[in-house]
């Protein structure tokens, strides 16, 4: 089969690559672009450990062909800290220890990040089932979810959430 | 030394640090099996069985050789062909035998989905084709999954060589039975003659997996003079080297293994499959070759835990005091002899004080994945058992389940019904702080229900090495050789510069590859911060003594007159001279001068761990129409010595509760007719999301071990062992009905709320 | 003497069903090597295939661990982890 040459944007940076037609955004991303910090935890869509941003909407990569980027916006985990500033959701799942084997985790902060692209004020409930997709086999979303809503806090100008 | 005794102010231990390879994480930088590449590395893929139980008759890859972009295929025939041999490396005994066995098969497929042969080419794509051009003809044979249905007489046997052990007289006839158990203490039909109540139950857990989001994945190279290098996620590189230089026949020292990042393990990762295949490959090819297992690969071909059938029967006093308890397991092994049927055998009781105790194991082959270790090998299963039945127990006689559990507790001098004698235990302590917290206090609605449950588990030591290195300029760097699943490099820094009196921030802990560290057992048996803890913290004490002893050449006095506090040398008193502090940097910058690199490594076998006790208050709501129960609070009290970093140590007791929920409530194997998986994936093999679960509380109780020098006691296995118990009782507490299969989803909840809809015998 | 009892039934094999004895020793080592005169092959069943808890702490492996006289050690299966 021969390959098929796309340009898409990734991380505000314009990417061009070659792909087999068969080939997942993830396999692109880790396999051709050595962007390994999105994870295959599943390549069928129920982990969430492949998650990114496309066009501002949160996806699953392995549900996304690697043609399928083309003209579209693509921001993953890499993409989330502006330099070595690191994003508040970084910074509160590193304070309030919310990963250990840290496997999920990039998926995680992604998803975090487009939930409070959403909306800055999440419940508690409506964190929780925005991040139904990610699955986190280490810590038991706890101190996840405290994490994402310290974020949320701070965003909000707040003073540290509990 | 002992901190908790001698130096009561702890400046770093007790602390929330950040974890010093956390940026790396949130970032996706860190590298995990999968993120590896090398210059050339082609793919490799396996074969797999598609039948549960067949004789292999003919292998033959002659077209997949040929496939152009193909560069090797292996067999079993690439393996040495390993006689029978029972070796202890590493946690536990291994057959290597056996384990070979595992990872290729060879003249049977024990299962659905074991190897069968294994290809290296250059793309994924065109290895996928070369797998289905490999032609095997197999013999079906007749298989069996359950386990009960494996004991019998007439059940198809898996191993012709494979007799029931420790039963009189010897058998002649091959078993699926690998060995039967048996533990007493007291007389068992005098204690029950004894009871005024008697409670029973007949209990049943389906397989489990440990379903960590990262499937296995390993690279590896080989050079042509045979020294090979392993980059693999893995519990333990000494074991991924040992067990592949065994699998081979290679010399150890000609294995490099590198520990990558793991995502999760929980035992699932504490032996190997892929590394031996990926070595034959890249060995036969000339090229690195990297491999990892797909999601349905994970759960049709690596170790799950075991599914069981247990009964349980205690007796007791109208006053609570327990006069009997029986107890018998039957564990499925998988295909290969080794369930966890000891510990099973050992943990249920093991939190009591009782008189006479019976407990009978059996440990049975089925045509399903050999078992993996899933944290508390053994113990989860049994407790759902013993803990249920005592709930069922204290409603007989009209008692609170904790007041039933106090009165029977077990303490410092209680002999346990295995043998040895409880020393120093935090029960009784665990006990009063869950009957002590907010949770227990609080009332519940109409419609919910409450259950407590408790665990226990031995914690295990082990050999550890850690290595402290004093930098030029007075920082330290602090090398151990134990995979980091649950935030342990952390604690080896901050244990580290507790006693070397720096800053956490001037520590940065390494974990090293088998060239780098000496020898270290695998991550797992909650043995690292108290194993390795302890040979880090014995090497970063032999460094105060050496930089003692270069202040005492600098300033010419004995060493014994030289103090080491807040990261200085002061002179001792002073008799031993007005000499200005001699900071730790000062010091390192002339350690040529004085004797040379400042730097120690102890290797120990660390003996002595504490075991640790959990107890769970579990608060519910079932909806009758759809079966599904809701976690509505959870609270888990656990002993845990002394945390060291506290964040680390209630995220350990916060994911084995949800994975013992998930356990409880979802997660199990489900065969076909044919014995095959049916489940294979994230979707079907239902594990906790975040929505499922409500904050988890964990409160640590420390009552310290005496025989760490801060106190620590391992974490990690006992919070998965009571949620399926305290679940259990809470759903019947809610509904009125004990359920005594798990999972305990929707659609047999509701088949239990539709039968006793119906007329049905008094209970 | 240290009293030796066998808990779990995998000594059974070896001792022919005997769980308890006394043996005279002042190490580990010593003992397990006494155990392998009295039972060939036990040496080695105790060494890989169990633990040991000498008045109540458990050792995996203790060659050189110390046995007090009227020590009381049990030999129960070796444990592993998760």
């Amino acid at each position: 089969m021969s390959k098929h040459h796309i340009t898409t944007t990734i991380n505000g940076e314009p990417v061009e690559f070659l792909c087999e037609p068969q080939e997942t955004l993830l396999d692109v991303l880790r396999n051709t672009l050595n962007l390994t910090g999105s994870k295959e935890g599943c390549a069928s869509g129920d982990c969430g450990a492949c998650s990114v941003i496309c066009d501002g909407k949160l996806i699953c990569s392995c549900l996304m062909l690697g043609v399928e980027a083309e003209g579209h916006n693509i921001v993953t985990v890499e993409g989330i800290a502006t330099g070595d500033e690191l994003h508040p959701v970084q910074r509160k799942f590193l304070e309030h220890a919310a990963l250990q084997c840290g496997f999920c985790t990039p998926g995680l902060i992604v998803a975090s990040k487009a939930l409070l692209d959403e909306t800055l004020n999440p419940t508690e409930e409506e964190a929780r089932y925005w991040l139904a997709g990610n699955l986190c086999r280490c810590t038991g979303y706890d101190k996840i979810i405290r994490a994402v809503m310290d974020a949320a806090a701070e965003m909000r100008g707040e003073a540290r959430a509990a | 030394m002992n901190y908790i005794v001698s130096k009561p102010e702890l400046k770093v231990v007790g602390t929330r640090p950040v974890r010093p390879d956390g940026v790396d994480k949130v970032t996706g930088r860190a590298t995990f099996g999968a993120d590896m590449v090398l210059p050339g590395m082609l793919w490799g893929k396996v074969k797999r069985s598609p039948h549960a139980h067949a004789r292999i008759v003919k292998i033959d890859t002659s077209k997949a050789e040929k496939l152009p972009g193909v560069k090797a295929v292996i067999t079993a025939g690439d393996l040495p062909n390993i006689a029978s041999e029972e070796a202890f490396v590493g946690e536990g005994p291994m057959n290597f035998r056996d384990l070979s066995r595992n990872c290729i098969a060879r003249d049977k497929v024990l299962y659905e989905g074991h190897a069968v042969a294994a290809v290296a080419a250059i793309s994924q794509a065109v290895a996928d084709q070369a797998l289905d051009l490999i032609d095997v003809q197999y013999e079906v044979l007749p298989h069996v999954i359950d386990v009960e249905e494996a004991m019998k007489p007439d059940a198809p046997n898996l191993h012709d060589d494979l007799f029931t052990a420790n039963v009189e007289p010897k058998p002649t006839k091959p078993s699926n039975i690998s060995k039967r158990v048996y533990f007493a203490k007291g007389d068992i039909e005098a204690g029950f003659r004894d009871a005024d109540v008697v409670v029973e139950g007949r209990y049943t857990t389906a397989p489990v997996h440990q379903a960590y989001i990262e499937p296995h994945a390993c690279l590896v190279a080989v050079a042509a003079d045979g020294q090979a290098q392993v980059y693999s996620s893995s519990q333990g590189q000494f074991m991924v080297r040992a067990y592949c230089a065994k699998l081979l026949g290679w010399d150890i020292s000609n294995i490099r293994a590198v520990p990558l990042e793991i995502g999760g393990g929980f035992g699932g990762k504490t032996l190997v499959y892929l590394e031996p295949l990926a070595l034959a490959l890249a060995q036969k090819s000339g090229r690195p070759v990297k491999m990892q297992m797909t999601r349905e690969e994970v759960f049709r071909a690596s170790g799950p835990t075991s599914g069981s059938v247990i009964e349980v029967r205690i007796g007791a006093k109208r006053d609570g005091t327990i006069v009997a308890a029986k107890e018998v397991l039957k564990y499925q092994a998988g295909a290969f002899p080794g369930s966890p049927i000891g510990p099973g055998c050992m943990c249920g009781f093991a939190m009591y004080d009782l008189p006479n105790v019976e407990v009978i194991g059996y440990d049975v082959v089925s045509n399903r994945p050999k078992v993996a270790a899933y944290r508390a090998p053994g113990a989860p299963m049994s407790s759902f058992a013993v803990e249920s039945a005592l709930d069922d127990l204290a409603r007989k006689l009209g008692m609170d389940p904790v007041t039933l559990r106090e009165k029977n507790g077990a303490h410092d001098g209680t002999k346990t019904h295995y043998g040895p004698t409880h020393r120093e235990i935090g029960f009784l302590q665990t006990l009063a702080a869950a009957k002590n917290s907010e949770h227990w206090k609080m009332p519940l609605k109409p419609g919910q229900g409450r259950g407590i449950a408790c665990g226990f588990w031995f914690n295990i030591g082990g050999e550890s090495s850690g290595a402290v290195h004093i930098n030029e300029d007075g920082t330290a760097t602090v090398v151990s050789g134990n995979p980091d699943i649950g935030g342990s490099r952390a604690s080896m820094a901050m244990m580290a510069a507790e006693v070397l009196c720096l800053p956490v921030e001037k520590v940065r802990p390494v974990v090293g590859d088998t060239t780098s560290i000496g020898f270290s057992h695998m991550t797992g048996g909650s043995r690292v911060t108290f194993a390795t803890g302890m040979a880090v913290t014995q090497a970063a004490e032999r460094v105060v003594e050496q930089l003692k002893q270069r202040a005492a050449q600098i300033w010419e006095i004995s060493p014994e007159a030289v103090d080491w506090r807040d990261g200085n040398a002061y002179p001792a008193g002073s008799n031993a001279g007005a000499f200005e502090p001699l900071s730790l940097a000062e010091i390192a910058l002339r350690a040529g001068k004085t004797g040379g690199p400042i730097s120690s490594e102890v290797s120990i076998n660390a003996q002595g761990a504490g075991p640790g006790f959990g107890v769970h208050i579990c608060d519910v709501e079932v909806d009758r129409e759809t079966g599904a129960v809701t976690i509505l609070r959870y609270t888990a009290v656990q002993d845990v010595g002394k945390a060291i970093h506290p964040s680390y140590v209630e995220g350990q007791i916060q994911g084995g509760a949800a994975q013992g929920i998930g356990w409880a409530l979802n997660e199990e194997y489900i065969y076909d007719a044919q014995g095959r998986m049916e489940n294979p994936g994230f979707l079907d093999y239902r594990v906790p999301v975040a929505s499922d679960l409500p904050l988890i509380e964990a409160i640590m109780v420390e009552v310290p071990n005496p025989r760490h020098p801060f106190g620590a006691r391992g974490v990690g296995e006992v919070p998965i062992i009571p949620p399926m118990a305290a679940v259990g009782n809470a759903i019947r507490d809610a509904i009125g009905i004990r359920l005594t299969d798990l999972p305990m989803s929707p659609p047999k909840v509701r088949a239990a709320l539709d039968a006793e809809a119906l007329p049905q015998a008094a209970e | 003497m240290p009293r030796v009892i066998f808990s779990g039934s995998a000594a059974g094999r070896f001792t022919g069903g005997r769980t308890e004895l006394e043996v005279a020793a002042t190490t580990f080592r010593r003992l397990v090597k006494e155990l392998d005169e009295r039972f060939p092959g036990l040496g080695r069943q105790v060494e890989d295939g169990m633990a040991v808890a000498i008045d109540g702490v458990i050792y995996q492996d203790a060659y050189a661990a110390p046995l007090a006289e009227g020590a009381e050690i049990y030999l129960i299966p070796k444990i592993a982890g998760g």
